[in-house]
């Protein structure tokens, strides 16, 4: 066991990259359950976007469209959930897991062709003079441009939420429903454009893990990282900013345990790959005491009866 | 003109029996599409996956096989609806039946070689405390801590996958493997073999048990008041919490049987058909028995159906993937879009569609 092979600058330059498949889905579940629909689709959403995302970038070369492709890719599937629980009404954890298992299958079917195939390969941004800092240079100011892509949505679904008009009515719908279509607010629009902002962020989040993170396609290869996002919007108490801070530990997690798997520590690698997985539910079982902070109309089925 | 969705004074009988019938036959005609893009004859893929193991030529090697895959699906989603009309979401069935595999083989593995009746009740016993301990966790958490259990039995799938490779390289290795991963095969140990009752018919224990868990879930619902409490908290939270239901009585006990039982899929499994445990021994069982207990209508004669149609739809996919070069992704897809259409034509129970003039605003 050699713990001195572990740089603690590649570790944390590391843990920004596996941070941010997480952040992007967990932004947008965020939004998603703010306007009091739980979609526990991120899982088969992430999945799809991966394949749409990899197919799409192999077939033009094109990472960028490959990561349009997924966002849309994302968007589409969640839309199918948008219409069992906006339209048919129908419960949201049922639907949820539908498209989970839903999506796990299209995305075998999609990816048969691109199994051991090689994406074209994202460029890091070149950034001068911060990039050649020490230290913060390789940390923080040489990645792809997704990483930067994943900060700046924190930043934007955090202004939308707490200063605009349209995140104090998407507010409005998350907290009480039947207050806002009073109010003559389109419950169901609303909803069903949020359900489909997060499936594009959660498609551009398992697009970074096929094209940048691994990168290549596998059956099944996102793992449990739509569920670890679902984990982390409760983490969270939906506030945006502490996303950021629950994906950086995750993503910490994550890079620790592969870094003591490679430099062979004494603990077998079965239990270090549980690692992430225990620790989502040691940290879910801290924050679960406070519950008031969940959106009061969570999960629960809007129909106007007037 | 536009179309209205009403709400039904009372839920419509006719529809609660259609629904599943009307979701089956929209998912032959959505996979019949999906196999044509494939470049299938959608109607030969549809007849190969429903017809062929019935009454197909080699009919008397697939039947048992409905036997062998429905039974870890109907005990399953025995489990999970009693959870699920409750509204306590147990989706880590998959974690449940792995340790319960681990642990019936862990008992019946300790006994090796020894030859007695009673190392096969045992190994039985062990897997559905396993299943019931795993189970326990999400269980115990949700009502001390207030914790997600949807959350929580989910990560701990992947917990237990990890625990399973380990015991199939580690502790449960076969010393006579040669260094193979995987445990010794039950199938070479009688005490310990979950055989066939009838010879060639698929008729194993775990079926026996899946048959008794149908009864049972039967009377507890229709005649217990503990069912009662169950569908009473499903159906108006309120009204149960003012009736005196407790809670954090009936999470532990949907909770903890729907784990039992997952257990001793797993056990009856790993003991049985699959013969050993190995790294890859889950195929995803304790996912797809959500699909079945929805399919079913949370009822248990609905789940006996809607499981023996499962493994119908595993058994003709695998003839498919063999004869038409279907791949196995596609029957996937099928059993997920299948949910899908369930829950959308659901809403047809509760509500009506009502065609009305578009009002002034």
């Amino acid at each position: 066991m050699d713990l001195s092979s572990i740089s603690p600058t590649l570790l944390l330059a590391s843990l920004m990259v596996a941070a941010t498949p997480i952040l992007l889905a967990a932004l947008g579940e965020l939004v998603v359950e703010r306007s009091g629909v739980l979609n526990l689709g991120v899982e088969g959403m992430m999945i799809t976007g991966a394949i749409c995302g990899f197919a799409v970038a192999v077939e033009t070369g094109s990472p960028v469209l490959g990561f349009a492709a997924a966002a849309v890719g994302g968007a589409a599937l969640s839309l199918l959930f948008a219409l069992l629980t906006q339209v048919a009404l129908a419960n949201h954890v049922a639907s949820g897991l539908a498209l989970t298992l839903f999506g796990l299958g299209l995305s075998a079917l999609l990816g048969q062709g691109y199994v051991g195939i090689k994406p074209p390969p994202t460029d890091k941004l070149d950034i001068p003079l911060l990039g050649d800092m020490p230290f913060l240079g390789p940390v923080v100011f040489s990645h792809d441009l997704m990483v930067y892509v994943g900060l700046a949505l924190v930043v934007a679904v955090w202004w939308m939420l707490n200063h605009s008009r349209a995140g104090l009515v998407l507010r409005a719908v998350g907290e009480n429903h039947d207050a806002a279509h009073a109010l003559g607010f389109k419950v169901v629009r609303v909803r069903i454009m949020a359900i489909m902002f997060g499936g594009a962020c959660a498609g551009l989040g398992g697009a970074y893990i096929s094209l940048i993170r691994v990168p290549q396609w596998t059956e099944g290869m996102t793992a449990g990282a739509g569920w670890i996002a679902l984990a982390l919007v409760v983490f969270a108490s939906w506030k945006a900013g502490r996303v950021l801070l629950g994906a950086y530990l995750f993503g910490g997690i994550t890079v620790l345990q592969l870094n003591l798997q490679a430099a062979g520590v004494d603990i077998p690698v079965e239990y270090l790959s549980m690692s992430p997985y225990v620790i989502t539910i040691l940290v879910l079982v801290i924050m679960s005491a406070d519950r008031s902070r969940a959106p009061a109309s969570l999960g629960r089925t809007f129909h106007a009866s007037s | 003109m536009m179309l209205k969705l009403e709400k039904r004074a009372q839920p419509s009988l006719l529809w609660t029996y259609l629904t599943p019938l009307v979701a089956v036959i929209c998912t032959m005609i959505a996979g019949g599409a999906l196999f044509a893009v494939l470049g299938k004859n959608p109607g030969e893929a549809i007849a190969t996956i429903f017809w062929q193991p019935l009454f197909g030529e080699f009919a008397f090697y697939y039947r048992p096989q409905l036997l062998i895959k429905g039974a870890p699906l109907v005990l399953i989603a025995i489990g999970l609806s009693l959870g699920f009309r409750a509204g306590i979401w147990n989706i880590g069935a998959e974690g449940q039946y792995i340790i319960g595999a681990l642990t019936g083989a862990g008992v019946g593995l300790a006994f090796y070689p020894a030859e007695a009746w009673y190392i096969f009740p045992l190994m039985v016993m062990a897997g559905a405390l396993g299943g019931w301990a795993w189970a326990m966790i999400p269980a115990v958490l949700r009502t001390r801590f207030g914790t997600n259990e949807i959350l929580v039995s989910l990560m701990l799938v992947y917990v237990a996958e990890q625990l399973l490779a380990k015991m199939a390289l580690g502790l449960l290795r076969n010393p006579e493997g040669h260094g193979f991963p995987g445990s010794r095969n039950f199938q070479q140990y009688p005490s310990g073999h979950n055989a066939e009752i009838i010879t060639g018919s698929g008729m194993h224990w775990g079926v026996v048990a899946a048959l008794i868990a149908v009864i049972f879930s039967y009377i507890l619902l229709n005649r217990h008041i503990l069912g009662y409490h169950i569908r009473l908290t499903g159906q108006a939270p309120r009204a149960a919490k003012f009736a005196g239901v407790n809670p954090t009585q009936l999470i532990l006990f949907c909770l903890g049987t729907s784990g039992a039982l997952a257990g001793l899929a797993g056990m009856f499994e790993v003991s049985g058909p699959a013969g050993q445990i190995n790294i890859d021994f889950n195929v995803g069982y304790g996912f797809t028995a959500i699909i079945v207990a929805f399919l079913g209508r949370l009822h248990p004669v609905g789940i006996l159906l809607a499981g023996l149609l499962m493994a119908l739809t595993y058994i003709g996919g695998e003839i498919a993937q063999s004869n038409l070069g279907l791949p196995a992704a596609a029957i996937q897809m099928f059993q997920g879009m299948l949910l899908f259409f369930l829950l959308a034509i659901d809403v047809l129970t509760n509500f009506r569609i009502r065609r009305t003039k578009r009002e002034a605003v």
